[in-house]
């Protein structure tokens, strides 16, 4: 039963990912990253993290996608033209790069084959219980750093997208005074 | 192992009869309770008091002539109607619809989805409805649909946060995100929306939001977006988004009334001892209370003003925000504190 | 059957190298953005794989970490893109390739 779970699952994650980086209306991209981070929640849950799994669909494809999707229809960002003419041995030389990554990653993987308990997760594992704890307890100091750091961002995209206001440079170099004309 | 599926599949079966009906039967209470409100007769010519109105008008929606734009975006456009379903029907699974019962001996309980993350499943489901109104919009190729689905995107985002803060102030005494669980600790303590009034008030107005119902139905507003993000749907596709706006209703006032009003339990009745007749009185109450928010629904509908859209936003960040936050914060002080 | 941790490793890295080539590739800025996604969650899947494998909670804590500060950086990254489109009315990343306007 998992084991069709995961296969139906990792298909769908690693198709639409493929949809993602190569199709070139950037609208059809945003959605199937949405699928693509439906699949990869699903794949958490399976993995013995609903919470975590919960927490991917809430943030990611709940709050960072419609952003994602604003921008695009508020930029009015149109299909991107053929990017092979002329970069030939641009696209080649990332993708022989992503092969040689992945089959490095692969080849160390299997060789050191990881079979976990038999019986799914444990209880523990699952609980919200175990995780809050440890979260609270050990990573306190980084779980209050992350919210500062969530302020400093929302400050951050509230100063870079607004408009200028009058009297305020963009490029935050000083005027040369004006000279007074003398009478 | 198959007795779990069956009984899954029969609770399932259950909820989605259920909510199945939901839109024909808020048709007629929407155009006969706003016709009372509004000192008119409303439909009167089909059946008596006009009840087969609902079934008219699926007839009439069956038989429509269906006109798609030719320069839309053909896929997306197809597909934001199903999409608008989608978080309409799946958040009713983790809601339970009546007390625990016993099957072959086995205890159950009457939530389809029996997951420890209860309410948070339901608020990651209910922010997918977002992409209908935002791929509608984008994909009519039309002016006026994506102006209604750019504020449809920023309103249902800004008031999904309220919500979210306000159902966390509502766990914080259970000690757990089933929504099972919130029922039964509101059967030994008082309803919900009695201590945490505040945060009841916040979920209220974030419901309305959060369903483009009046008064904040900028993003379909009739008389000024023609009909907004839906404005290029004809025929079942309307009618799907039509559907889904009720259905989502039905599954929100569900929510609220599991969190605030205690649920399917009434304080007095002992539902262990009556078994099936308890199952059965619960799902009554349950459906009893959410009849009532429904009809609150249109009651609201048809009494204030439209927000406009810098008013919308205002209320929603500088004032329903901070007030869901203090009360957060208050219900967990009350809770440290042993009151809760 | 039981579905060894190695194979989600091994789908992760395939997720992270596709994410990669996206992200090298592209042109059009947000179609890099949505690639970055998809190679953070790719790490993401390693990182719950491992929780998994050791029966730790500490690699669920990091992946709430990594969904925190990818949100923060998509929202800030997306208001640069907006400041940089009303500059450059463009954003074709061949386009805007000189420091100073």
């Amino acid at each position: 039963m998992e084991l069709l779970a995961f296969l139906i699952f990792a298909f769908l994650a690693v198709a639409s990912a493929l949809v993602v980086v190569a199709h070139k209306n950037p609208v059809y991209s945003t959605m199937a990253l949405v699928v693509t981070l439906f699949s990869v929640a699903v794949l958490f849950v399976l993995l013995g993290s609903p919470f975590i799994g919960v927490l991917q669909v809430l943030i990611y494809t709940g709050a960072i996608v419609v952003l994602f999707l604003f921008v695009i229809m508020l930029l009015n960002i149109g299909r991107e033209e053929s990017q092979l003419a002329g970069h030939k041995p641009q696209f080649f030389a990332s993708i022989l790069g992503a092969i040689v990554f992945g089959g490095l990653v692969i080849f160390t993987l299997l060789n050191v084959a990881t079979t976990p308990a038999p019986g799914g997760p444990s209880t523990e594992l699952v609980s919200l219980e175990g995780l809050a704890n440890t979260l609270f307890k050990e990573y306190l100091l980084p779980f209050e750093i992350i919210g500062l750091l969530l302020l400093v961002a929302v400050i951050g995209a509230t100063v870079a997208a607004r408009r200028t206001q009058p009297g305020e440079s963009t490029t935050g170099v000083a005027e040369p005074p004006k000279e007074e004309a003398q009478p | 192992m198959n007795v779990d599926v069956l009984v899954t599949v029969v609770k399932a079966v259950v909820v989605l009869v259920l909510l199945l009906q939901v839109a024909p039967l808020m048709i007629w209470v929407e155009r006969r309770g706003s016709a009372f409100m509004q000192d008119r007769p409303g439909p009167n010519r089909l059946g008596p008091w006009g009840l087969f109105q609902g079934l008219a008008d699926a007839v009439k929606f069956l038989f429509k002539e269906d006109v798609t734009p030719s320069a839309a975006d053909k896929p997306l456009y197809l597909m934001a109607p199903v999409l608008a379903l989608l978080p309409a029907f799946t958040t009713s699974v983790v809601i339970p619809w009546g007390p625990d019962f016993k099957w072959d001996g086995q205890p159950y309980r009457f939530v389809i989805a029996n997951a420890d993350t209860g309410v948070l499943l339901f608020l990651a489901l209910a922010s997918l409805g977002v992409y209908s109104l935002v791929l509608a919009g984008y994909a009519s190729n039309n002016k006026f649909s994506l102006i209604g689905s750019i504020r449809a995107s920023a309103q249902l985002i800004s008031y999904e946060l309220a919500m979210t803060i306000s159902v966390l102030a509502v766990v914080i005494p259970v000690n757990s995100f089933h929504l099972g669980d919130v029922v039964e600790y509101q059967r030994s303590h008082l309803w919900n929306f009695l201590p945490q009034l505040p945060g009841f008030l916040v979920f209220a107005v974030a419901a309305f939001a959060e369903t483009n119902r009046l008064p904040f139905d900028l993003p379909e507003a009739e008389s000024e977006l023609i009909a907004g993000f839906h404005t290029e749907y004809s025929a079942m596709r309307f009618a799907a988004f039509f559907m889904a706006e009720y259905t989502s209703m039905a599954a929100l006032s569900a929510l609220g009334v599991t969190l605030y009003f205690g649920g399917w339990s009434l304080p007095w009745i002992n539902y262990e001892g009556l078994g099936w007749r308890g199952v059965l009185i619960g799902l009554g109450t349950l459906l009893a209370k959410v009849a009532v928010c429904m009809f609150i629904f249109v009651w609201v509908r048809w009494t204030f003003p439209r927000f406009r859209y810098d008013q919308l936003m205002r209320l929603g960040w500088k004032f329903l925000l901070p007030v869901a936050i203090l009360n957060l914060i208050a219900v967990a002080a009350m809770t440290l504190a042993g009151w809760l | 059957m039981n579905v060894p941790v190695s194979w989600y490793l091994v789908l992760a890295a395939v997720l992270f190298a596709i994410g990669t080539v996206g992200a090298l590739t592209r042109r059009n800025g947000i179609s890099i953005f949505l690639s970055i996604e998809v190679m953070l969650n790719g790490a993401n899947l390693t990182l719950i794989a491992y929780a998994r494998q050791f029966e730790s909670h500490v690699g669920q804590v990091i992946v709430f970490f990594v969904m925190a500060v990818a949100a923060a950086e998509a929202a800030l990254g997306l208001a640069l893109f907006i400041a940089v489109f009303r500059q450059r009315h463009t954003i074709d990343l061949n386009r805007i390739n000189l420091l100073r306007y």
